[in-house]
């Protein structure tokens, strides 16, 4: 297989999505929330499909939460994930209400339980690219 | 629109799990078809609509191949696994409207010897909605295959109900058992058991390989005519009693919804029930969209045939086995049978509901709903009568 086939797969950094990304790489956690009536989203929208409104800001999330739901991969389904395995993609439901998929970095897969405590602990995956992963929380 | 279209004619080429049909996705569709359109008595030039599956043939080919020179109704609905149902509610409506007399619906591809679907999405999400959000939020994570967002609602019925693997085995075991009844099947002859769905290997975490549908070869199709033109063609109509389509919120995101059991079916169901005129407890058999076994359980409980939470309960004992008081995925399902991404399911509910379905005839069938599942959810049922 050609090596750019087994790159990990990155995120495209376009649009709204690209600024998400470029926040996480400065070390923060931001989603969109709305400047009407104060509600939080992810992913990335044009509009708030709460209120209607267009207005929106880049607001930093608390970092903490719970993990919602996680499947632990134990065949890869894509070469670039095959010399991980197991693996496990969480669903981590962060304080503000919105969710996010990620990996809680320091827990065995085993060990991954629905509402464990997490914080956001950003992973380089490039120079350019940091992914919101979450570890276990400390306090 | 109840009962004002009926399927008319169906047609399927062998199923199998071996090199070399010798043809194309193109061209397995087309036997398909041409059987289809043989079967209702009509020739391929009277096919005024065609509603091909998303991705796998456009409608300009099948027809400029089938020699339809008169279309005048074509689309394809991007809903994945939901679309042959779906394409069946919209080739209903256009026939009730007058849109169209005749309409094709075909699906089919080398599944086993062409590009493998555990493949399809992993290397290229822009072949369906939500693909850029799949490439930004869930890729960079390993989680690249169906397999695995489904596996992420499994986990979250297993908490928040107690649901237990053994559960989702029942529904491997079941449809397995049905396809010893039925000569098409890829597994029939190959006999499984609860112990060897439990041993099968890990996938993802809670899915087994043997919670998985087959990749196989093959196609299938179905042509779908107005209730007064089909009382004149060659075979025993199955009436549309009811159809609906229906997408969970948000459709292009899977983690970010309220209630993450609020699929496509759940909106889709009731619509499709209430225009039938009838209830879950009035069917007769069900052939649910098996792509793993868990959208089976989740189906069953947003069909309405027991309470969100009562799925796995359910499918013990036997219930939606052969001789059980809901046989479901008569012909052993994308799981036992193949994987004709749901249009098998589809025919079978004509065969059974036509009383051809030989060893595995449901005694005294009347009325079958047949769903679909596709995407991060999208649904859609039809509820079919003789």
């Amino acid at each position: 297989m050609a090596p750019a086939e087994t790159e990990t797969p990155l995120p495209a950094l376009e649009g709204l999505s690209g600024e998400f990304y470029r926040w996480c790489r400065q070390g923060e956690l931001r989603f969109q929330r709305c400047a009407d009536c104060r509600a939080w989203r992810h992913v990335p929208r044009e509009m708030c499909a709460a209120c209607g409104s267009a207005r929106w800001a880049w607001e930093r999330s608390c970092g903490r939460g719970r993990v919602f739901t996680w499947t632990v991969v134990v065949r890869a389904m894509h070469p670039a994930f095959a010399g991980r395995v197991p693996y496990a993609p969480a669903v981590i439901e962060l304080e503000e209400g919105v969710r996010l998929l990620s990996r809680v970095v320091d827990c065995a897969p085993e060990d991954l339980a629905i509402d464990m405590p997490v914080e956001v602990a950003f992973e380089a995956a490039t120079p350019e690219i940091a992914l919101p992963a979450f570890r276990r929380a400390r306090s | 629109m109840k009962d004002r279209a009926c399927i008319v004619g169906i047609g399927e080429t062998a199923y199998v799990r071996k090199p070399g049909s010798g043809l194309s996705p193109l061209g397995l569709q087309l036997q398909a078809a041409l059987r289809a359109i043989d079967d209702a008595g009509l020739r391929p030039r009277e096919i005024d609509g065609l509603l091909p599956f998303p991705n796998l043939g456009s409608a300009e080919e099948l027809a400029a191949n089938l020699g339809c020179e008169s279309l005048r109704f074509a689309a394809t609905l991007h809903v994945g696994g939901a679309a042959p149902v779906a394409s069946l509610q919209a080739a209903a409506a256009a026939v009730s409207a007058g849109i169209a007399r005749h309409v094709l619906l075909p699906a089919g591809w080398n599944g086993w010897s062409g590009s493998r679907a555990r493949d399809a999405v992993a290397l290229d999400v822009s072949a369906i909605p939500g693909g850029a959000i799949a490439r930004d939020y869930y890729v960079p994570w390993g989680l690249t295959a169906p397999l695995q967002w489904y596996a992420l609602l499994a986990r979250r019925h297993m908490h928040e109900f107690g649901t237990r693997p053994e559960q989702l085995g029942a529904i491997a075991v079941a449809m397995r058992k049905h396809a010893q009844r039925n000569p098409r099947a890829v597994m029939h002859g190959r006999p499984m058991t609860l112990d060897d769905h439990l041993a099968s290997p890990m996938l993802a975490d809670p899915y087994r390989l043997l919670d998985c549908c087959l990749e196989t070869d093959g196609a299938a199709a179905v042509v779908v005519t107005s209730a007064e033109r089909a009382g004149d063609l060659a075979r025993r109509p199955v009436y549309v009693m009811g159809a609906a389509s229906g997408q969970p919120y948000p459709a292009d995101e899977i983690t970010n919804r309220r209630d993450v059991f609020r699929t496509g079916l759940s909106i889709a169901a009731p619509a499709a029930f209430r225009m039938a005129g009838i209830a879950p407890a009035d069917v007769d058999f069900a052939e649910i969209y098996d792509c793993f076994t868990f959208e089976v359980l989740q189906q069953i409980e947003e069909l309405g045939f027991c309470k969100r939470g009562e799925g796995g309960a359910f499918v013990e004992g036997g219930r939606i086995e052969p001789g059980g008081a809901l046989p479901v995925n008569t012909h052993g399902g994308l799981l036992s049978e193949a994987h004709v991404l749901g249009m098998n399911h589809v025919v079978e509910a004509v065969r059974q509901l036509r009383g051809e379905a030989g060893e595995r005839q449901v005694p005294g069938a009347e009325i079958g709903v047949v769903t679909g599942w596709g995407d991060f959810g999208d649904g859609s049922i039809a509820v079919l009568r003789r």
